[in-house]
């Protein structure tokens, strides 16, 4: 089991993380804007998540943090 | 559950100001967590940054800063080496500030072997000044001063730092990295660490190449961007390690 | 101290050593090079270091690390070589950061020639670099005053947080004198908790000249201006010989102001003229108040301004003298030393005016 967490007001909505997660289970968050008006990244089905930390190390922003 | 992935202390709380996706994000964090696993402490660090993208870096990185005048970051990180041969030095440099008006300065700091280490972040534009030619711009590179895309026949060649430097006998460690994707992303904190171990050893002066992106000057979104850098930009600038003693 | 013949370039590098600089970055260039060469050979001596840059633009930016990590820095250069470190010295002072920068003038424009001359005035006191920024300059008259200027320089650097000036001319540098050198500092130097990597660092040290908000930036300027007035304040340095009752001012600084005082011992027997030299020490702050001063006594017919150009402090002659007294200029440029004939003839003809 394990999970990440975002520093929501930092992402930029970019989607780098998104890319790099092999359990395709992140996305930017369809409608929620952070205070920039980024839709910021979100994980989708936190039950798949690995702990692989691919997101966090792809996120030019650091605001992911991973626990296992 | 245990923490397994936070942000190095080594990065201040400043948020980064960085485009959306642009990787230079990626860089600092892993120069961040390579100075950190030295083990040398952060008052024992010095980093010089540059001008360009990366101007604010001494909001960024958690141990004392210099900001140098443009292209001039490995002199300054040579006076503060003199003075302060046991601390930690090195520099931060765009492709501008290091191939282009820099050149001179870093061949230098390298033919004298200047125990410090340089991230070189070329992502083949001038991000900063709004996405003109770098000395590192492909052929055929459209970009807002080679709008035809760059033509070599008027305007030269790609500069390949890493081939030029590791022909001198000052270089400790020359290797060239990208982070376009997790595994590269890993392999270039190797790198990172591996220059900073050769300086801490006094072996000579280490540099590692960073292939990085610029979504917003290149027009591509990030994503496609790192796919753009693994497709045209490494042939161009092959990875590897260039110079280790 | 007993007195020795030295050459100006080394006794200024011994006197650097002396008062702690234990850092040298330079390049060679005529006519300084006896600086470089002379730390190549000391700086080891003294467990300090001394750097052959790959060029003044690399060698100011040096100083500027150097300083930034709390040493006692300087360089030298001629020139040209000046030119090249303004936008260094223009990051130094935007960054705070004490250095002494030793400019033995040489003829211009462009490459000019090797000789003495004065030509670097402007680019020096109205500063050749980029921003509002000020440079104390001192402008010595003799090794001797170059060797004291030195220490002062030091000081003045540390104590004001800002780069300082040293400006000689071929002349100075290549000259042989007797000199009683200055006695080895015993005080520790001063403590730089600002300065990255020393030990009474307080926090983060960040040496930095970016203030990419303009209102920081305004603020920025404007606590430098206030820097500048204390230095306008405390640190004018002139001297008068003669001035009492002169008929004539003679105004030079350098070597220029030596010849002009053999100049206006001569005008005496010669001319009959009481002729008097107002010295500035300092060409920035300059000594407005002081000359304006001798100028204005009753006695004082003319003032003329000897250069070895074609005509810069005279500016500032005319501004301190503005309309109490004819203001004259006497010059030659590209290397050539007027004489004391030269001088002669001009005083003999403003006498004639008179």
């Amino acid at each position: 089991m394990a999970k990440i967490t975002f520093n929501e007001e930092l992402c930029k909505g970019c989607g780098l993380c998104v890319g790099a997660c092999p359990k395709k289970i992140l996305r930017l968050a369809p409608v929620r804007i952070n205070l920039k008006g980024y839709h910021p990244a979100e994980c989708e089905k936190m039950e798949d998540c690995i702990g692989c930390a691919s997101c966090a190390r792809m996120c030019p922003d650091v605001v992911i943090t991973v626990e296992r | 559950m245990a923490v397994v992935f936070k942000k190095t202390s080594m990065l201040t709380d400043t948020p980064f100001h960085y485009c959306p996706g642009c990787t230079h994000g990626i860089i600092h964090r892993l120069v961040a967590e390579a100075l950190e696993e030295l083990g040398v402490g952060n008052d024992n660090i010095i980093g010089v940054a540059p001008v360009g993208c990366a101007v604010f870096a001494y909001n960024y990185f958690n141990c004392d800063m210099m900001e140098a005048a443009h292209g001039r970051a490995p002199a300054v990180a040579t006076g503060i080496k003199r003075v302060h041969p046991d601390k930690v030095v090195f520099t931060y440099q765009g492709d501008g500030d290091l191939a282009s008006i820099g050149a001179a300065e870093i061949v230098h700091a390298a033919a004298r072997g200047e125990k410090i280490t340089t991230i070189f972040v070329n992502n083949a534009i001038y991000g900063m000044t709004g996405g003109q030619m770098a000395p590192t711009s492909l052929p055929g590179q459209v970009t807002t001063t080679s709008p035809y895309g760059r033509n070599v026949e008027h305007c030269g060649y790609p500069v390949l730092m890493c081939e030029m430097l590791s022909q001198l006998n000052g270089p400790a460690y020359i290797e060239r990295v990208s982070v376009h994707d997790v595994a590269h992303v890993a392999a270039a904190k190797r790198a990172i660490k591996k220059a900073l171990q050769a300086q801490v050893e006094g072996k000579g002066f280490s540099m590692i190449e960073v292939l990085s992106t610029c979504p917003t000057n290149w027009g591509l979104p990030p994503e496609e961007a790192l796919k753009w850098l693994q497709e045209n930009m490494i042939p161009q600038f092959p990875l590897g390690v260039y110079k280790e003693i | 101290m007993a007195k020795i013949l030295m050459k100006g370039n080394e006794a200024i590098a011994e006197a650097a050593i002396k008062v702690g600089c234990r850092f040298f970055f330079g390049y060679p260039i005529t006519p300084q090079n006896q600086i470089p060469e002379y730390m190549s050979k000391r700086m080891p001596q003294v467990g300090g270091c001394f750097l052959q840059a790959e060029s003044e633009v690399s060698a100011i930016n040096m100083v500027y690390g150097a300083s930034g990590a709390g040493a006692r820095v300087m360089t030298s250069s001629s020139s040209p070589g000046i030119s090249l470190k303004q936008e260094g010295i223009s990051y130094a002072v935007g960054a705070e950061l004490p250095l002494v920068v030793v400019n033995m003038v040489r003829g211009g424009p462009g490459l000019g020639s090797i000789q003495p001359a004065q030509s670097d005035y402007f680019q020096a006191t109205r500063g050749g670099g980029h921003g509002d920024y000020r440079l104390p300059v001192f402008a010595p008259a003799s090794v001797q005053e170059a060797v004291e200027l030195m220490a002062v320089a030091f000081d003045v650097a540390d104590r004001y947080r800002n780069p300082v000036m040293l400006l000689g001319d071929g002349m100075l540098g290549q000259i042989m004198e007797p000199v009683e050198m200055i006695e080895e500092r015993k005080e520790p130097l001063p403590k730089k908790p600002w300065a990255s990597g020393v030990p009474e660092k307080e926090g983060r040290s960040i040496i930095n000249s970016l203030y990419i908000n303009p209102d920081e930036c305004e603020q920025h300027n404007y606590k430098l201006e206030r820097k500048y007035q204390e230095i306008t304040k405390n640190e004018v340095r002139v001297e008068t010989i003669g001035c009492e009752d002169a008929d004539v001012l003679l105004v030079a600084y350098g070597t220029m102001a030596r010849i002009c005082q053999r100049a206006a011992r001569d005008a005496k027997k010669e001319l009959g003229l009481n002729v008097g030299l107002v010295r500035p020490i300092t060409l920035w702050p300059y000594p407005y108040e002081q000359l304006a001063k001798c100028a204005a006594q009753a006695s004082v017919k003319h003032v003329l301004c000897v250069e070895m150009s074609t005509g810069q402090m005279v500016d500032d002659v005319r501004l301190a003298v503005s309309d109490m007294k004819p203001v004259s200029f006497y010059g030659r440029p590209g290397g050539m030393v007027p004489t004391v004939k030269d001088i002669l003839a001009k005083l003999s003809s403003i006498k004639e005016g008179m």
